[in-house]
């Protein structure tokens, strides 16, 4: 039969895509990056949409629901994942609202256990994650368009780790300007060597320090520039290890901190310093098993991630435009329905 | 016997006398416009009577403020109308009183001797000193500077050290060397010019096998007893100039290896004043011997005392259940730590580390080896752990005079963190450490390693194998950095606790005692 075949075939994407997340969970970050992490969960979601029995906005919602708890259980430090159902979620919603004609918040909850306008609704919310999808596949040439509007020539800017988004911003600023680029490689993964590589590739003069000497260049620094796994709802940043320290010292000599983020990455968690925003990988990077005995006495944190509080940035650069960091509840609020925060 | 002595007196007068006549003509230069006659033929020895009426005009010493009163009385006697004999023979008498209190008062400068001169001499030799010659060290992008050194070395038969690979451009006035080239290399076997001790010690310097300010400091002084023992004056000559002469290859030998610490600097000082010091009737073998025990002492006071002392007034800082944090491997702090456990302080300690070094783990052992409960992290991981820290100790390379503490790279973004969590930063610094030099940033005067370092394989690729070829791409390992004082809260010295911005008056007390 075909249907189950349909079904089959999605129940086995959806598999994969979930083994892809957990294997995904080393420092190195995940097997793909977050903007293609963000497009194959939208394509699954559209999917589920299409194939999946259900009879009124409430089922849609609730299936939609459920296979984003798995999704995000595989794998909860990739926010991306939990965002993009939030987004669904709010099609749906959005798109209901409109077919109905009804504007009233208070109706709508019961309302969305009814059956009505179901044809139409399913093919409004299959256009609107086609939409979401285009929008998707956009984001890093948005940002990367606003490039020279903030760098000019001679400059001198830093940045940490490897970031796809802001690789794009500054080989597009690269065409027409000419600037020095400093990374710190951020130990131990030391992915800053591939971002120096592909940026001295585009013939930018780049240069490559240690971690610790993050703050004995950031005098002669004109910007920092930094992407970020995760921008939290207070507007404060859940980024690479490290991120913390060059934050500090790009206060400490008042050189404006842009962070570059795309829509998809704004989270409506809260940070908190309890366990969920923690994560931790195996600490042979940092002490090898070549060091022997000391190993057993010894405790060894190897940490991925690190908070930045709002207070310390200066603008977020993201597909919609420059915004500063106290307005990212505002914008959070317009992605995202506020029941749905829970999944 | 008496006409060697003698001789050596005549030799001596007429060392100062050719120092006078040089001074002489520095200051007549700057008075050319005024002065209108050049007379060097007066400044010959008292004992040749001078003819010229026109020397007492030349003498007035600009500086000096107790000459004035001798200078005035030529002034009093030229204008008189008097036989050309007798006011000649007067202003030669006057003349040799003068010469004769010049001198005495140049002696009065030397150190060691009365303290009434030195009243009045002090703001003068403050000025003096500001005039310093920049090191060649951090002019290496000015060629005139390198030819000169390359001059210096081949007059003193060492190898130049030639620079390796693409320098950052903010750094080009520094020095940068790779490790696979050592200067051993370019030397003959046996090497003539060098002593052996100081050919393994400057091989051991630039390979890294020892590092560390007092493990240098004392490397080097090991080396110099070595140097002194197996010295024999040759004849005719002087052990206490011969062997400062002898000492200043190996010197640019060891720096072309590895660029000197501050604190080795200072021990060459002060080896350098004792060997001058030593007075020249003495017998070589005590000459020797004299020498040794005043190296002995100054390791003793300056490095092994002094670590006790700070350790006693470092632990009274140290309280049961703290947590405290440590960066890379500091002797001075890993002494402290172990002295404190001894005492049965219940503490645990955070050690962090970074690359290329990797230091930490020295330290690590060494703790860990004495039963200390610790913890292990890398320096990006430091917003993380600073939560869970009540102490920061951190050691010193170097204390400046206007209060920045010079230390491994890292350290300023330790305590930049640690004040933002509010959590205290104790730096470790013996007081032979301190130096003269200022600096606001770890650019103007640092070391560069090599490069190469920073490359790293993981899991069975080098990103950056070809760094090389990349013509854009540079890679950058400094050494040192700076750190301002208003991120420290304490400096525990052997002379006791004092705030980061006391350094100049301990640099001014330890001046005034020598």
């Amino acid at each position: 039969m075909p249907g189950a075949d349909k079904e089959a075939d999605l129940t086995e994407r959806i598999e994969a895509f979930l083994a892809d997340l957990k294997r995904g969970g080393c420092g190195t970050g995940p097997i793909r990056g977050s903007g293609e992490t963000a497009r194959e969960t939208t394509a699954l979601l559209r999917k589920v949409t299409a194939q999946a029995r259900w009879s009124s906005a409430g089922d849609l919602m609730e299936i939609i629901r459920k296979e984003g708890r798995r999704m995000t259980a595989a794998q909860p430090s990739e926010t991306t994942v939990g965002n993009m159902v939030l987004r669904v979620l709010k099609i749906i919603r959005e798109e209901y609202a409109r077919s109905r004609g009804s504007s009233e918040e208070t109706d709508q909850q019961e309302s969305l256990h009814k059956l009505q306008h179901f044809v139409h609704l399913k093919a409004n919310v299959i256009e609107a994650i086609n939409e979401l999808l285009t929008e998707l596949d956009g984001t890093t040439d948005n940002i990367a368009m606003q490039a020279l509007e903030h760098i000019h020539s001679n400059e001198v800017i830093m940045t940490v780790g490897r970031s796809r988004t802001v690789e794009a911003f500054l080989k597009d600023a690269a065409r027409k300007r000419k600037f020095h680029v400093i990374v710190a490689e951020c130990a131990p993964f030391c992915q800053g060597h591939e971002m120096a590589t592909n940026l001295s590739k585009a013939s930018i003069e780049t240069t490559v320090i240690a971690d610790a000497a993050i703050f004995a260049v950031m005098s002669r620094v004109n910007k920092v520039i930094i992407g970020t796994q995760t921008v939290l709802a207070n507007g404060g940043l859940r980024a690479v290890n490290g991120t913390h320290t060059v934050a500090l010292a790009a206060r400490h000599h008042s050189t404006p901190l842009i962070v570059c983020a795309p829509m998809f990455k704004l989270s409506p968690q809260f940070p908190n310093e309890e366990d969920t925003f923690h994560k931790f990988v195996s600490p042979h990077e940092v002490l090898p098993f070549t060091e022997g005995e000391i190993l057993s006495k010894v405790n060894v944190h190897c940490p991925v991630f690190d908070y930045v509080p709002p207070e310390l940035i200066t603008l977020f650069i993201s597909n919609i435009g420059g915004n500063a960091p106290s307005y990212i509840y505002r914008l959070m609020s317009e992605l995202y329905h506020p029941e749905d925060h829970d999944l | 016997n008496e006409g060697k002595e003698l001789s050596k007196e005549e030799k001596q007068r007429l060392r100062k006398q050719k120092k006078q006549q040089k001074k002489q003509k520095e200051r007549k230069n700057e008075k050319s416009e005024t002065e209108k006659e050049k007379t060097p033929v007066s400044l010959l020895p008292p004992p040749r009577p001078v003819a010229t009426q026109k020397a007492p005009s030349a003498l007035p010493a600009p500086a000096s403020a107790p000459i004035p009163v001798p200078a005035s009385a030529p002034f009093h006697s030229s204008p008189a109308p008097s036989p050309a004999d007798k006011p000649a023979k007067s202003k030669a008498e006057l003349k040799a009183e003068r010469r004769a209190r010049q001198e005495t008062d140049r002696a009065a400068k030397q150190p060691g001797s009365s303290s009434s001169g030195i009243k009045t001499k002090v703001p003068l030799s403050e000025l003096n000193p500001v005039v310093k010659r920049l090191p060649e060290h951090v002019q290496v992008d000015d060629p005139a500077v390198v030819k000169r050194l390359a001059k210096k070395l081949e007059r003193q038969q060492i190898p130049l050290r030639s620079d390796y690979g693409y320098k950052v451009s903010l750094f080009s006035h520094l020095h940068q060397y790779s490790r696979k080239a050592p200067l051993t290399q370019q030397l003959s076997i046996p090497s003539t010019v060098i002593h052996p001790s100081i050919v393994r010690l400057g091989l051991q310097y630039s390979q890294g096998i020892v590092a560390g300010s007092n493990a240098r400091s004392v490397a080097l002084l090991h080396a110099f007893k070595q140097v002194i023992r197996d010295y024999t004056t040759p004849p005719n000559e002087e052990l206490s100039r011969d062997l400062v002469n002898k000492l200043k290859p190996y010197i640019s030998f060891l720096n072309q290896c590895r660029p000197l610490s501050a604190s080795m600097g200072n021990a060459i000082k002060y080896i350098k004043k004792e060997i001058s010091n030593i007075p020249s009737q003495c017998k070589e073998e005590e000459a020797k011997t004299k020498l040794l025990t005043c190296i002995d002492r100054y390791i003793e006071e300056k490095i092994v005392l002094a670590a006790k002392a700070i350790s006693k007034y470092a632990i009274e800082k140290i309280s049961d259940g703290d947590v405290i944090l440590v960066y890379g491997c500091s002797s001075l702090v890993n002494n402290i730590l172990c002295e404190a456990f001894e005492k049965s302080r219940k503490f645990r300690v955070i050690v962090v580390d970074s690359r290329p070094r990797l230091e930490g783990r020295e330290a690590l052992r060494r703790l860990v080896q004495r039963g200390i409960s610790c913890t292990y992290v890398l320096i990006s991981a430091l917003s993380y752990i600073l939560p869970e820290v009540s102490k920061v100790f951190l050691g010193a390379h170097a204390l400046l005079a206007n209060g920045y503490v010079m230390s491994r790279v890292g350290t300023s973004q330790i305590a930049l963190v640690a004040r933002t969590f509010n959590v205290p930063v104790l730096v470790c610094c013996e007081t032979y450490k301190f130096c003269e030099k200022v600096q606001t940033d770890s650019f103007v005067s640092n070391e560069l390693d090599d490069p190469d370092d920073l490359m790293v394989t993981r899991k069975g690729k080098t990103q950056l194998e070809n760094w090389q070829d990349v013509s854009s791409l540079g890679l950058l390992n400094l050494v040192y950095d700076v750190t301002p004082p208003d991120f420290v809260d304490l400096v525990i010295t052997d002379l006791g606790m004092i705030p980061c911005t006391s350094v100049p008056v301990v640099l001014r007390v330890k001046n005034l005692d020598q």
